[in-house]
């Protein structure tokens, strides 16, 4: 994707919402574009309608869990100031959006956060029906509750698991098991 | 020991070992345990419950070079209700414990199960919430066999194992009372 199209993309996107940008940012040579949570399906649609941009393609949807953004922690007995990821204006749950425009094959990844303790957010299945399952992913691994989904329950783990283990305060070892004893392992 | 004796067109064959009993001109008689045992230890139809690596090593197993058919296993069985022994290859998630239990409930009696490699024996390497740690937390296994993957011959191994506990066991090994203790430890029946 040549620059020019990504200026223009966000100038597009700025002109309409200009209040909602938080940062726009190249990772990996990918434009990524970190966005207020309020208008996240707004924003969605406009890219899907607007004749010049023609996102109507959802890639993926997903969250991320960043349990240390923007806090300090101590590291090798130094107490230091670790910004380990972009600003995290809301909290610490990432929810990320790809989109592909197929006419052009440009791609965009949109990021929002969302407080831990609830983590909201409208759904996207009024836009892209695909969004149905992906959001149930991300609810069954990170809890992100999805307003207006037809039919938000678990998708891959096992319908009586009360915890979300992709967040990062759930061990990722079977807790059931006795016969692994820390001493073995150095702990 | 081995009774080896060689056919009209000249190959070898060696006869497996007769069981105890009495011998004479033209008959010999021996208890109807030791015939049956025998009989089902020769004639295992296996149901292969194969989920990754492991089950690729059941299909050379039963290929040409290893052939489990030479020890009478030639006919799997993908229904659970004529099957003799359940073997379980590969890492069952916890999703599909209660699918692997119904599937050894199905089973007629008697019933054995082979647990083939790390992961249906203890997890393996999958340490994780998402995966069983062995399937004994749902249902009684009979021969455990390590390997990540075992090799076909391990596998083999196992399968002798299961065979010596065919025979040797008592014919209505279901109505012994640990044999119901052991179940209902599992919450079966």
């Amino acid at each position: 994707m040549a620059d020019s199209q990504e200026e223009k993309l966000v100038s597009i996107i700025k002109e309409k919402f200009e209040d909602q940008v938080v940062l726009v940012e190249q990772l990996y040579d990918f434009l990524t574009i970190t966005l207020k949570k309020d208008k996240i399906v707004e924003i969605i649609r406009f890219l899907y309608d607007n004749p010049e941009t023609k996102f109507q393609f959802l890639t993926t949807i997903t969250a991320i869990h960043y349990p240390h953004t923007n806090e300090s922690r101590t590291v090798m007995g130094q107490a230091s100031n670790i910004v380990v990821d972009t600003p995290a204006p809301e909290g610490k749950i990432a929810l990320m959006y790809q989109l592909h425009n197929l006419y052009s094959n440009e791609r965009v990844r949109l990021k929002i956060y969302l407080p831990e303790s609830n983590p909201v957010v409208p759904t996207l299945t009024t836009v892209f029906s695909a969004a149905n399952w992906m959001e149930r992913e991300a609810y069954d691994f990170f809890g992100v509750i999805f307003e207006g989904h037809p039919n938000l329950k678990r998708i891959l783990n096992v319908e009586d698991m009360v915890i979300f283990p992709m967040r990062k305060e759930y061990p990722l070892e079977d807790q059931t098991r006795d016969d692994k004893r820390d001493e073995m392992f150095g702990r | 020991m081995e009774n080896v004796i060689t056919t009209q067109s000249g190959s070898k064959v060696t006869l497996g070992e007769k069981p105890e009993g009495y011998e004479g001109a033209g008959f010999f008689a021996t208890s109807l345990e030791k015939v049956v045992g025998m009989a089902r230890k020769n004639s295992i139809w296996p149901l292969p419950f194969a989920t990754s690596c492991c089950g690729i090593e059941f299909m050379a197993t039963m290929g040409a070079h290893y052939d489990l058919a030479r020890f009478g296993s030639e006919r799997l069985s993908f229904s659970p209700r004529q099957a003799d022994l359940l073997m379980v290859m590969g890492t069952i998630a916890k999703k599909m414990g209660p699918i692997l239990r119904q599937v050894y409930e199905q089973m007629a009696e008697p019933r054995w199960v082979l647990s083939v490699g790390a992961c249906a024996s203890s997890g393996g390497i999958f340490d994780t919430y998402s995966v069983l740690q062995g399937i004994d937390r749902i249902i009684p296994v009979d021969v455990y066999v390590p390997g990540c993957p075992p090799r076909p011959e391990q596998i083999i191994d196992g399968v002798m194992k299961i065979q010596r506990l065919v025979e040797t066991e008592s014919l209505r090994r279901r109505d012994s009372p640990e044999y119901k203790a052991m179940l209902n430890k599992y919450g079966i029946e």
